[in-house]
C-alpha cells in the first residue's frame, strides 16, 4: 500500500461524523478607510507618501539603479527585466502597482500581473507600491472576496517592509527583503 | 531527562529566567492590545474552530481535492507516511538535481522530522534563513518557539556566536549592527541556491495553493531566486476554502506577536516558468491523533504560540525544558501522542490555569486535554508513589481511630520532624512548596470546646 492510500485509509477507517462548515459573515470596518490604512501601515513600519513626496524622494536620494513597473512612475526606470531574478541584487528601487488592499491591516494584493519577476518585490532594496484610492478595501473578509476565483502562479499581501524581532525582541528594519516600504495613493 | 529537572536547569540563572518570564509576557500583551481592536474577534475564533473540526472530520476528502487541484496547478504533490519517507523524498529530489546546498525558510515540520541531520549526512549544506534560525542552527540548538526560536538568547550570547562565524566586531550588541550582517551573510547564500524548502502556513484544498507567511521575507528570498522549491506541510494545514484565508490570516499574527498581518503572505498555486513546484504532504502519527477522539482537535493548531507566551509554566521553565520538538502547553499535548513514555511529564508542566485555551485562536481546549492526558498517563504507569501514598490515606479514613490518632501525630511531629524528612525526594509536594503553619488542635477539640 502506498503512503497516500495508507494515510487516506487511516482517516477513512475513522468513520467521523461531518461537522458543519460555517459561512462568514459581512463584519463592520473603518469609515474613514485611507485613515486606517495610514495607521495600519505606519504600525507595520511602511509610510504613506504623495506624489511629489515620492519623486522628491527619488531626486534626493540619486539612486543608481530603478524599475518602475507603474504607468504614473514609468519614467523613473533605467534597467530591463532580467532573464535570471539574481541580476537583480543590485535594484535599489522597485516601483510596481498594487491591485488593492486591506485598511485593518495594510496588506496590499499583488500577483503575476503585477510582477514581471516574483522575486521584484523582495530581492529590491527599496520598495514602493501604487494603489489607488477606491481600491482600498476594509478588512481580509473584502479582500478574497476581490480576489474571488482569480488564477495567478504566485500571489502576495504586502504589508510593510522586511523586518525582523529575532535578537531580544528589538525591532530591526530590513531583514533579507526591502528595507523600506513606501505606498503611494493615488 | 524529566521537565522538572530540565526546568531546574534553566531556573539557575535566575535573572535570565526572570528576563525570559518578563519578555513573554510582553508578547501576550501586545497581542491583547491588538485583538481588542477587534471586535469580532471571539467570532473569529468560533469561524476558525469550526472550519478547522469541519476539515479534520472530511481530511482525506480534503487532501484528495488539494492534491488533484495541485497536480493540475502544475504542483508535484508527494506523500509520506513518516518522517523517514519525509527526509528521503527531499533526498531523491536533491539528488537528481546533484544539489549540494540548500536554503529553508522555518519549518517546524522539518525540526519534527530532523531533516537538518539527515541533509547533512548527506554531505548537503542547509542554510536555515529566518534570522533566529540561523542564530540557533549556528550554535547547534534546536528552536525553543515555534514563532520565536532564539527567545532564550540575550544579544550578548549572539553578538558573540556573529564575532566567530560573521567575523562582525567584537562585543558589538546592537541588533541592527548585527541583523544587517546577517543580511548581507545570508544574501549570498541566497544567490547561490538552486532549491529552496518552505514549511506551509494553510494548503487550499479549492485552489490547491498553499501559503507561507514570514516578517522577514526570507522564504520569498529562498523560493523565488531557486529553480526548485520544495513545501512540507503537515496533513493537518489544510483548510477548505479560499476565503477561509481571510479568517485564518486575521488571526495568526496577532495571536502570535500582536502585529496585524506577517508582512509577506506568499500564495503559491503553480510554478515559474522552466521551475519546479513540490508539496509534500506528511502525516508523521497524525492519523493516530486524529483516532484519539479526546485530542482530535489538537490538529486545529495553527502555530501561532500564544500559548506559549501565555503558560506561566513555560515562560518560567523555558522552551528546551519540554524536550519536544514544539513546546509549552501545545506541544505537551501534541508529544505524548507520539510517544507517552518519553514525553509523560510533559502533561504534568501546567497549572491547568486554562489560560492557554483563552488565548487560542482556533479554541483548543489544551488545559482539558492536559487533564486528559494525565488520566492517561497514571493509568498507564501504573502505581507510584504518589499511589502508594493515596492508599495508605485511605486506610486512615476509613477508620475513625486511625484518623484521630494519626492527625494528632502529625500535629506533634511536623513541628519537631527535620525539613530533610519532610522534604525528602520521596515527597514530590515538598518540592518548591512550604507546609502552611499548623493548627494547634484539631477541629473537632476546637468544636468539643467552643460550641
Amino acid at each position: 500500500m502506498s503512503s497516500k492510500e495508507s494515510i487516506l485509509a487511516a482517516i477513512k477507517g475513522l468513520n467521523m461524523e461531518e461537522k458543519p462548515l460555517p459561512e462568514i459573515p459581512d463584519f463592520a470596518v473603518a469609515s474613514d478607510l485611507v485613515e486606517a490604512y495610514t495607521h495600519s501601515l505606519n504600525a507595520n513600519k511602511g509610510t504613506v507618501v504623495s506624489k511629489v513626496e515620492l519623486e522628491q524622494m527619488i531626486a534626493d536620494t540619486g539612486f543608481a539603479k530603478i524599475y518602475s513597473s507603474s504607468p504614473s512612475f514609468a519614467s523613473y526606470s533605467n534597467c530591463e527585466v532580467p532573464q535570471h531574478p539574481a541580476d537583480f541584487a543590485d535594484l535599489d528601487l522597485a516601483i510596481i502597482e498594487g491591485q488593492f488592499a486591506s485598511a485593518e491591516n495594510a496588506a496590499i494584493w499583488l500577483d503575476e500581473s503585477n510582477l514581471d519577476l516574483r522575486a521584484i518585490p523582495f530581492i529590491t532594496a527599496h520598495l514602493v507600491i501604487v494603489i489607488r484610492k477606491e481600491n482600498i478595501l476594509g478588512n481580509m473578509h473584502e479582500a478574497y472576496q476581490r480576489i474571488g476565483a482569480t488564477k495567478s502562479g504566485f500571489g502576495v499581501f504586502i504589508a510593510g517592509p522586511s523586518k525582523t524581532a529575532d535578537i531580544e525582541q528589538s525591532l530591526v528594519v530590513g531583514a533579507h527583503g526591502a528595507m523600506s516600504l513606501r505606498v503611494v495613493i493615488l | 531527562m524529566s521537565h522538572p529537572e530540565n526546568a531546574t536547569v534553566f531556573l539557575k540563572d535566575k535573572a535570565r529566567a526572570k528576563w525570559h518570564d518578563d519578555t513573554l509576557w510582553i508578547v501576550r500583551q501586545k497581542r491583547d492590545v491588538t485583538i481588542h481592536q477587534i471586535p469580532e474577534w471571539e467570532k473569529l475564533r468560533e469561524l476558525a474552530s469550526q472550519i478547522k473540526d469541519h476539515t479534520l472530520s472530511k481530511l482525506d476528502f480534503y487532501l484528495e481535492e488539494l492534491e488533484k487541484n495541485a497536480t493540475a496547478n502544475g504542483i508535484k504533490v508527494h506523500w509520506a507516511e513518516n518522517a523517514e519517507e519525509h527526509n528521503q523524498i527531499i533526498g531523491k529530489i536533491l539528488d537528481e538535481k546533484k544539489c549540494k546546498a540548500i536554503v529553508k525558510s522555518k519549518s517546524i515540520l522539518t525540526e519534527e522530522c530532523h531533516l537538518n541531520p539527515f541533509l547533512e549526512e548527506k554531505g548537503i549544506e542547509v542554510v536555515d534563513t529566518d534570522l533566529g534560525e540561523r542564530i540557533i542552527q549556528f550554535l547547534k540548538q534546536p528552536p525553543s518557539h515555534i514563532v520565536m526560536p532564539a527567545i532564550h538568547l540575550k544579544k550578548s550570547d549572539i553578538s558573540e556566536i556573529f564575532h566567530e562565524k560573521l567575523h562582525t566586531e567584537k562585543g558589538n550588541v546592537d541588533p541592527v549592527y548585527l541583523t544587517h550582517a546577517a543580511r548581507l551573510h545570508l544574501r549570498e547564500k541566497f544567490l547561490q541556491a538552486k532549491v529552496a524548502i518552505t514549511g506551509v502556513n494553510f494548503a487550499v484544498a479549492e485552489t490547491g495553493e498553499f501559503v507561507v507567511c514570514t516578517n522577514e521575507g526570507n522564504a520569498d528570498m529562498g523560493v523565488h531566486l531557486a529553480d526548485t522549491h520544495i513545501a512540507c506541510m503537515g496533513i493537518e494545514k489544510l483548510i477548505p476554502r479560499r476565503k477561509d484565508l481571510g479568517v485564518f490570516l486575521r488571526l495568526l499574527a496577532r495571536s502570535a506577536t500582536g502585529q496585524s498581518i506577517t508582512n509577506y503572505n506568499s500564495h503559491f498555486r503553480s510554478p515559474s516558468p522552466g521551475k519546479e513546484l513540490h508539496l509534500i504532504l506528511v502525516n508523521n502519527g497524525r492519523t493516530k491523533q486524529l483516532a484519539r477522539e479526546k485530542f482530535r482537535n489538537s490538529l486545529k493548531c495553527i502555530r501561532c504560540g500564544a500559548c506559549m507566551n501565555t503558560c506561566p509554566i513555560y515562560r518560567r521553565s523555558g522552551g528546551f525544558s519540554y524536550g519536544s520538538t514544539v513546546p509549552g502547553p501545545i506541544g505537551s499535548i501534541l508529544s505524548p501522542g507520539i510517544d507517552m513514555k518519553k514525553y509523560s511529564t510533559l502533561p504534568f508542566a501546567s497549572t491547568l490555569c486554562g489560560s492557554c485555551s483563552d488565548v487560542c485562536p482556533v479554541k483548543i481546549n489544551i488545559h482539558e486535554q492536559l487533564y486528559e492526558w494525565r488520566q492517561e498517563i497514571t493509568k498507564a504507569q501504573g502505581s507510584s508513589l504518589k499511589g502508594l501514598s493515596m492508599k495508605l490515606a485511605n486506610g486512615i479514613f476509613k477508620s475513625p481511630l486511625a484518623y484521630r490518632i494519626s492527625g494528632k501525630m502529625m500535629r506533634a511531629s511536623l513541628k519537631t520532624l527535620p525539613d530533610s524528612i519532610i522534604y525528602n525526594p520521596l515527597n514530590a509536594w515538598g518540592k518548591g512548596r512550604n507546609l502552611p503553619d499548623l493548627p494547634s488542635e484539631s477541629f473537632k477539640d476546637w468544636y468539643k470546646k467552643n460550641r
